[in-house]
């Protein structure tokens, strides 16, 4: 198919070198309208009757959006009412420049057959093509390759639709001089304040626009706060002749005029500066990569201890003044600098709340988001009484250097603050949990229902449905990745199968459907909600092996000796049908009733016997048994309200199950790494460093027992000799304590690194195979034995080494935002149990002792809280910390490690937007010369979690 | 800075083509008298100038002669002024006696030479401008010059650069399209009987992609050998034209 003769050629050159390329101009780009009869498209995407009710244009209309109006009104443009959007690709090119985020998120409208959006290729229609003329910038050019398309499209619409009204291109431009000249064109030009302002129908989407810098001067004095930026091409400059440093700008979380910038590859510089004072804060925010000055060393100063949180409505004026609330400190001191320019902000939407303006008819308000490293946000809103107490979400829009704060824009209310759905969205929304309802691309690839297993499925695969296989679950588990079974066979061997879920039998590499699922990378369990990985008719219907359904498997069958010890493994596709799905306790019971002698009980009875020979052997190879505290809230059926805690029980069937789930797990390990030596997904668990264990040792050594730490194996023999006379609760800290020693466990690809011991579980190699249907690196793992069995097919990304470890990267990051989403939904539930119960009288253990404060562990709840000695008032009382200990020495009485202490418990929720938990101490008495000191305030740690930890591995 | 989107959402490659266009092919025979044969050939912004020699006796050593076929001598250049930075070594470097290899080896494959035993057929292609797929229209302006020396071939070759992005095939690279990651493939065809001439290939690309690749690229190759067709009947027209005045 040759077409080149219908092209006109013309050639563009630019840059410093001189690049000639070719540009092909086509009369063969249509227009993508509904009312054109010119054009031969197949399926136009705007609308014939494109109405939408305006006080300015009352006729139908397709709007244009100029690259400003696109970056910077997204938000706008994304509500549903705002649809037959015609993206030019001038504009398409320009946002992909400037902004990924953004560029993404077009692309998904335009995707979005509800909007009606569509690209028109304007740079290669023969018509709308236009040249940079002399002396013309390419900004000046690309406005007027903009402005040459909306004419060509006002031209071509006309006199398509003979009956009713004539379809109009509006053209949304917030330069003026584009405006003018657009308008000198006879083109229908508005800014886009002025036509989104003319939604009758929408008064709210006002409340959605970004504030355009021309707006920014009267929403501010002209007083300038902040040094100017340096533009971009002196920052380079700067960079590279060293006078300046780039790095990542992290504010303090506890003092909201201090922050570190992390420097990029500094060589043996610093890698860490310090900026005090909100001059040389400048305008950077939480993340942003921003370009420092180091300051004299004379100016140096030492990092500040002191808390302050940002209060009160500063007016723009007196910023000056709030320097004066840091104190001078004697301690080290480090590289102090300031920053000078902005290299990339890192802006998202924050959730947070809104301080409604003392003044009634104010339009501008203050937002305080809810993470403390992020500035307090100014926002006009005409509803702020209807959003006061609700939780709500604001984009940035800019800093200007006379403003005191950044100015954004409401985004959407997300409900009403301390409501359980509310803190529920925070909460995944601050974590960066997806949780959107699977979209129509991601369903479409579901398997059609009702579905039925074929004759050409089960040719393919294994028919295991004679075995008697079951599943062993935690109550309520819908989820069913994993089912076992176990039989004698002739020769006296046993024959043990692990049954996995064939969950990449439904989901294909490469569809929406795949993508998404890689994109979550794990399915979130909160209290009282689960966010799916995959949607909810696999999860919890098609993969999951509930009991009397045929479903399909991934089998991994080994023969066992009575010694547990394997004489063979393969692995093979299946069809099972579990004959019971059960729970921990239901299976104990089974196994401890000797009056039942059924077959899935001697099945379980089998693998229990086994699995304790296998646990004995990995314990005995250096495996570590650590201990962690899981609560489980009993939650109210019908108000989900949690009225009862208590600590997670294992049973011994909990230990069965995970242990073949390790089996194979490392036996699949194995397999794919010996047949894909550069692309096996693996997991990995390096050994901690030995100053990790300082304070094992510390706190050991308190209570006279030695812990040794040279290897996992002489760790995990010192934990089970560790005991004291008349504690019996000393080896549970202890565990609890070396839990905390310990690095997280990653995927990693195997081309990508030499160093694959997992160290916890003192395997040279191990994976995740068992739990496809929430987690994502089990199906890539799936998918790679899979090929290695010659079950299914490879495709490119798949042997992508680069590919996998950027993955495994993503895989990283979600496990680690799920855990901290789960902790935090634990703490929010936390204080909801709390709430209904007023003041608690509860005994306690001192976990880490500190300069100023104690962190006591309730174990009946699982709660860690802090108690601090100092007080914001005058009246502190007399502290002596020994670091060798480490004790604190609070007036007469010592604290250490593991001291039995009183305290009594309550919510504060004086604060909505950050409840906590205030623990204060009742005995020891501390005597203090006022008693009313001495209750001392507890907050969570780090987003307020207690321990809820997960075992790292 | 995002690099280049090589193929739009719309379909549209950075010059305005879509996946299974080709660059406008131009070409001219018989330019240069003092040669047997000659040919000048654009494709796109790739400008290529080839001149043959022969079949005449063999020059030089005797004894690379072959007493069955003649024996074909290529030689690839590229003009000083070819690239955006001149280029300092127009030819002979590693490079060059690749391409000149590659050449040699498909007219090996396509020109009858078994007819002209113990002489020499001599074939100069030089890249005036390089912008993309340099070995595939060397190969096509040189199946012209071929032509124009009147000397037999089983069939035209017509060759073309193949590349893979986001599981589309493109064909007729330009040199964006190259640089910009993409594994390109280059295949010489002989189209009336699908021979394949040469192929070559220097990225990775996974086995499942291949035979879309070279379906492309076959598909590409027969649209290239249209439009030469299309040349040498105009040329012929125009010759014959000549000789009856
Ligand atoms: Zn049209």
């Amino acid at each position: 198919m040759l077409k080149s003769k219908t092209f006109v050629k013309k050639t563009r050159s630019g840059g410093v070198m001189k690049v000639v390329r070719e540009h092909y101009l086509r009369d063969d780009i249509w227009c993508g309208s509904e009312s054109c009869t010119e054009c031969k498209q197949e399926s136009p995407v705007l609308q014939k009757d494109a109405c939408i009710e305006s006080n300015l244009c009352s006729y139908p209309h397709y709007l244009i959006p100029d690259t400003n109006v696109v970056l910077h009104q997204v938000d706008v443009l994304e509500e549903a009412v705002i649809r037959n959007v015609i993206i030019l690709q001038t504009v398409l090119q320009e946002v992909r420049h400037r902004s990924a985020p953004v560029y993404k998120r077009v692309k998904d409208m335009i995707q979005d057959k509800e909007k009606h959006f569509y690209t028109f290729t304007n740079e290669h229609h023969r018509e709308t093509f236009i040249e940079r003329e002399p002396g013309e910038s390419a900004n000046d050019r690309n406005d007027r390759a903009i402005r040459v398309a909306a004419k060509w499209y006002s031209e071509h619409l006309k006199g398509h639709q003979p009956d009713g009204d004539e379809l109009r291109v509006v053209l949304l431009t917030n330069d003026l001089g584009n405006r003018e000249k657009a308008k000198e064109n006879n083109l229908l030009v508005f800014k886009c304040e002025e036509y989104i302002k003319s939604l009758i129908a929408n008064p709210e989407l006002v409340d959605r626009l970004a504030l355009s810098s021309d707006d920014q001067n009267d929403i501010t004095s002209n007083k300038v706060l902040f040094a100017e930026h340096l533009p971009l091409s002196v920052i380079q400059t700067g960079i590279k002749n060293g006078s300046l440093l780039q790095g990542t700008f992290r504010a303090s979380r506890d003092n909201y005029l201090e922050a570190t910038v992390f420097v990029h590859g500094g060589g043996e510089d610093a890698t860490e500066v310090l900026i005090q004072g909100l001059q040389n804060l400048n305008r950077a925010v939480h993340q942003d990569v921003v370009a420092v000055q180091l300051l004299p060393q004379s100016q140096w100063v030492a990092p500040s201890s002191v808390i302050l949180q940002d209060e009160g409505e500063a007016k723009d004026e007196n910023a000056n003044e709030e320097e004066d609330k840091l104190q001078p400190f004697t301690a080290a001191q480090k590289p102090t600098g300031k920053v000078v320019g902005i290299i990339k902000r890192n802006w998202r939407p924050f959730c947070g709340m809104l301080n409604v303006s003392q003044i009634k008819e104010s339009t501008r308000h203050l937002f305080t988001p809810a993470e403390r490293r992020i500035p307090r946000i100014r926002i006009e809103t005409r509803q702020a009484s209807a959003l006061a107490g609700q939780r709500i979400m604001v984009a940035i829009d800019g800093w200007p250097k006379h403003s005191r704060y950044p100015n954004g824009h409401f985004v959407r209310s997300l409900g009403k603050a301390g409501e359980k759905d509310t803190e529920q969205e925070v909460l995944l929304l601050e974590h960066d949990v997806p949780h959107q309802p699977f979209s129509q691309a991601v369903l479409s690839f579901l398997p059609k229902m009702p579905w039925a297993i074929t004759p050409e499925d089960l040719e393919k695969r294994e028919d295991l449905r004679h075995l008697t296989v079951c599943s062993v679950d935690p109550p309520g588990c819908t989820d069913i990745d994993d089912a076992l079974h176990c039989r004698e066979l002739e020769d006296g061997t046993l024959e043990v199968g692990v049954h996995i879920a064939d969950v990449s039998h439904f989901i294909r590499p490469g569809n929406a459907l795949d993508s998404e699922a890689a994109n979550r990378g794990t399915t979130v369990y909160l209290c009282g909600r689960r966010i799916d990985m995959v949607p909810e008719l696999l999860s919890s219907n098609l993969c999951s092996l509930r009991s009397n359904v045929d479903r399909f498997a991934f089998s991994c069958i080994w023969e066992l000796n009575q010694k547990s010890e394997i004489l063979k493994t393969r692995f093979t596709k299946s069809v099972i049908n579990s004959k019971a799905s059960l729970t921990y306790a239901e299976a104990q019971m089974r196994i401890d009733d000797s009056t039942k002698n059924d077959n899935i009980t001697k099945s379980l009875r089998g693998l229990n016997k086994l699995a304790k020979i296998l646990k004995k052997r990995r314990i005995e190879n250096g495996a570590l048994t650590l201990s962690s505290l899981e609560v489980r809230f009993h939650i109210d059926s019908e108000t989900h309200d949690p009225i009862d805690l208590q600590a997670k029980e294992l049973l011994e069937t909990n230990s069965m199950v995970e242990e073949f789930m390790l089996l194979a797990n490392i036996s699949v390990a194995q397999k794919i790494y010996d047949e894909f030596p550069d692309c096996a997904m693996l997991r990995k668990h390096p050994a901690p460093p030995p100053s990790n264990y300082d304070i094992l040792h510390k706190a050991s050594k308190s209570q006279n027992v030695e812990i040794h730490t040279d290897s996992a194996k002489a760790l995990a023999y010192s934990l089970d000799k560790a005991s004291v006379e008349g504690f019996l609760y000393f080896n549970t800290l202890l565990r609890i304590l070396a839990t905390r020693c310990m690095m997280q466990a990653v995927y990693f690809c195997s081309g990508m690194d030499s160093d694959f011991h997992h160290y916890g579980l003192a395997s040279p190699i191990y994976t995740h195979f068992t739990s496809p249907i929430r987690r994502y690196a089990d199906i890539i793992v799936h998918r790679l034995l899979a090929v290695a069995i010659g079950a299914d097919t490879t495709y490119p990304d798949l042997m992508d080494k680069h590919k996998q470890s950027a993955l495994s990267n993503n895989l990283n990051y979600r496990h680690k935002m799920a855990q901290y989403a789960q902790r935090a939904s634990v703490a929010f539930h936390t204080q909801l149990f709390f709430k209904s119960r007023g003041i608690l009288n509860e005994e306690g253990f001192v976990l880490f002792v500190r300069k100023n404060a104690i962190i006591i562990l309730i174990p009946r709840f699982g709660l860690e809280g802090t108690v601090f000695f100092d007080t914001k008032d005058k009246s502190a009382p007399n502290l002596v910390f020994d670091e060798a200990g480490p004790t604190l020495k609070v007036e007469q009485h010592t604290f250490c490690i593991f001291d039995k202490v009183k305290v009594t418990i309550r919510l504060d929720d004086t604060n909505i937007q950050h409840q906590k938990i205030r623990m204060a101490l009742v005995d020891p008495v501390v005597r203090i010369h006022s008693r009313t000191s001495a209750a001392s305030s507890c907050a969570l740690l780090k987003n307020g979690n207690n321990v809820f930890i997960h075992l790292p591995f | 800075m995002a690099g280049l989107e090589l193929l739009s959402d719309q379909g549209y490659r950075i010059d305005g083509r879509k996946a299974t266009e080709l660059r406008k092919i131009q070409a001219r025979m018989g330019v240069f008298a003092q040669a047997d044969g000659s040919a000048y050939l654009e494709q796109g912004n790739t400008k290529v100038l080839a001149v043959v020699y022969g079949p005449h006796e063999m020059r030089g050593s005797r004894s690379r002669a072959r007493h069955d076929r003649a024996v074909i001598n290529c030689q690839y250049s590229m003009a000083t002024f070819s690239t955006a930075e001149r280029k300092r070594r127009p030819h002979g470097d590693r490079k060059s006696t690749e391409m000149s290899l590659h050449l040699k080896q498909t007219f090996e494959a396509a020109v009858m030479t078994q007819l002209f035993p113990r002489s020499q057929i001599d074939i100069y292609v030089k890249i005036l401008q390089s912008d993309g797929g340099n070995y595939s229209v060397c190969v096509n302006a040189a199946t012209l010059a071929v032509i124009d020396a009147g000397i037999p071939m089983r069939d035209y070759v017509c060759a073309c650069t193949v590349g893979f992005v986001d599981e589309t095939p493109l064909a007729d690279l330009c040199y964006a399209e190259e640089g910009g990651g993409v594994s390109s493939l280059g295949l010489a065809l002989l189209p009336r009987s699908s021979q394949i001439a040469l192929v070559q290939m220097d990225a990775r690309l996974h086995q499942d992609n291949l035979d879309a690749l070279m379906e492309a690229a076959m598909t590409a190759c027969k649209g290239v050998s249209k439009v030469l067709d299309e040349v040498v009947r105009q040329h012929l027209q125009e010759a014959s034209m000549l000789a009856r005045d």
